[in-house]
């Protein structure tokens, strides 16, 4: 699914290749911190690059594979939240609250 | 403390002093009573905020808008000459709701040349007239011309789309604005185009929600994460280096070291990597020379400069991009909360992803304070406690109160028949 770079990430893939935000937030909340911090801890390290391996390309013309890639990026902005910040996959002190991300640009 | 200078009376609050320092009641966000004051007194009175040019962007483009409180939808459309139209979303004919897509009571956004109802095929203009009756020889005596889609009163403040329900608004839209607030005039608001919408619906009173978002000393405590552990202190103290009040509206204004200024244990590593988090992109393109009203107090350096329009919108000015804030009332304890958050269009996918990070980091404390105050709600609706004391920080806070109750006394009087 992703660039052959990034051929070492492709076990997360099929979870976190995920092209919508209510789709990263359900995944991020349906994972265990044990989950999160293994994408979290094979990916980070790499960030960097894979942001500047998707600036390669124009953003309204995305090959597939790098689609992938950068909403494997948009995951791990995601579960950054859970692994640095509150240490759960749910915000500290959110309790009932939704919020829905309703409109959004693409990719 | 200290740090930012306190205006001759001593605080921001004695500057202001029809506002008094006593404490306040929130009665005001639990009395049904009020609540149906506020309703006539407020949201059928004022200018309110029901979106962007950008969502109308051609002729024929059209989006409603609930606003519950006035049991009201509108239609919001660019008609043929290109000018921005509101009308009540109601068919003349039997009241069916006019525009909707799936659900009646949902909002919708589309383009169309005509606006057809779905009962029974009547059509109507993109300027409202009445252009066609199904069968019109089987009517009596329907006047086309004064069946028309009823208009609201609607007008545009740079790009900002507002609407009026009153018969005949007090005052035009920039009389209402006040010098403040157009001092805005220039900023390119319509530049940053790149929109992330959210929608949330909150066990608050909208003015509950409002109140948090217009005083910073809330931060330290409701949201210590923002400031990574490394570098967190108990007791934090907040204090905001500018307010300003004009008319029904109120400004505030932070200051102090921008976050990517701060050494690298003071930010969070999703941030260095990004170049993006919790106060926005770290760069935006140059906007050019910004208007002096963005930064009323002259602070330097300058923060966020958080805009409050009288009654439910908040704009928040990051210098190169801002957020919007919505608060529609939907019962005594309850609101929908809609936000924006404005970028320039990304030119490539560093800048998609600023947006994103940006965008992601906000959820997660927005989310905070909407979970604290279904509390905060729950807990005034005791009736335990009904005097509250306000800090200098909370001035914002105070007028907001004591400006809605100053327009349902007002339409209180008016309502009695004495004199305005």
């Amino acid at each position: 699914m992703l660039p052959a770079p990034f051929a070492a990430l492709e076990e997360f893939a099929p979870t976190w290749c995920l092209a919508t935000e209510a789709e990263r937030w359900r995944q991020r909340h349906a994972g265990t911190m044990a989950e999160l911090s293994a994408f979290y801890d094979a990916f980070f390290p790499r960030l960097e690059e894979a942001i500047a391996y998707c600036d390669g390309f124009p953003l309204d013309d995305l090959p597939d594979d790098v689609t992938n890639l950068l909403r494997l990026i948009y995951s791990l902005v995601m579960v950054s939240m859970a692994v640095e910040i509150f240490g759960q996959p749910k915000t500290i002190d959110a309790s009932d609250a939704v919020l829905d991300r309703v409109r959004a640009p693409t990719p | 403390m200290g740090r930012w200078p306190k205006p001759p009376e001593g605080s921001w609050t004695e500057h202001y002093p029809g506002l008094g320092t006593g404490t306040i009641s929130f009665d005001d966000c639990v009395s049904p009573a009020f609540y149906e004051l506020e309703r006539e007194a407020i949201f059928k009175r004022a200018w309110l905020n029901v979106g962007r040019v950008e969502q109308v962007p051609r002729t024929g483009s059209y989006f409603t808008k609930n606003i519950e409180i006035a049991n009201a939808s509108i239609i919001v459309v660019r008609d043929t000459d290109g000018i921005v139209r509101a009308f009540h979303n109601v068919c003349r004919h039997r009241g069916n709701r006019l525009m909707w897509n799936d659900f009646p009571r949902e909002e919708t956004e589309g383009f169309c040349r005509l606006f057809v109802c779905k009962y029974h095929g009547w059509r109507y203009g993109l300027d409202g007239t009445l252009a066609f009756i199904q069968q019109e020889s089987e009517f009596f005596d329907v006047d086309k011309d004064a069946n028309g889609l009823v208009p609201v009163h609607c007008d545009i403040w740079n790009g900002f789309i507002f609407v009026n329900l009153d018969d005949e608004p007090r005052q035009n839209l920039r009389e209402f604005l006040g010098p403040m607030i157009t001092a805005l005039d220039d900023y390119p608001f319509g530049a940053l185009t790149e929109h992330y919408d959210f929608e949330a619906h909150n066990n608050s009173n909208w003015k509950l929600f409002a109140d948090a978002f217009q005083e910073y000393y809330h931060v330290p405590s409701l949201h210590p994460q923002q400031i990574p552990p490394a570098v967190r202190s108990p007791n934090m103290s907040v204090e905001c280096a500018h307010f300003e009040i004009d008319g029904p509206h109120r400004v505030v204004s932070t200051a102090g070291t921008r976050r990517w200024d701060l050494p690298p244990e003071a930010m969070y590593p999703i941030e260095r990597a990004t170049r993006s988090g919790l106060i926005g992109p770290w760069q935006s393109p140059d906007l050019g020379p910004l208007p002096a009203g963005v930064n009323p107090g002259r602070v330097e350096p300058i923060g966020i400069s958080n805009f409050q329009i009288f009654p439910n919108v908040e704009i928040l000015i990051y210098g190169g991009w801002f957020l919007v804030y919505r608060y529609w009332p939907t019962s005594p304890g309850t609101h929908r909360f809609e936000t924006t958050l404005a970028f320039h269009p990304a030119r490539n996918v560093r800048e998609r992803i600023e947006h994103e990070v940006a965008a992601v980091v906000f959820k997660e404390f927005a989310l905070q304070d909407a979970g604290m105050l279904g509390g905060t709600q729950a807990a005034l609706e005791t009736g335990v406690v009904d005097a509250f004391p306000l800090s200098d920080q909370e001035l914002l806070v105070r007028h907001f109160h004591a400006e809605v109750a100053a327009w349902v006394e007002q339409y209180s009087r008016e309502a009695a028949g004495a004199p305005a």
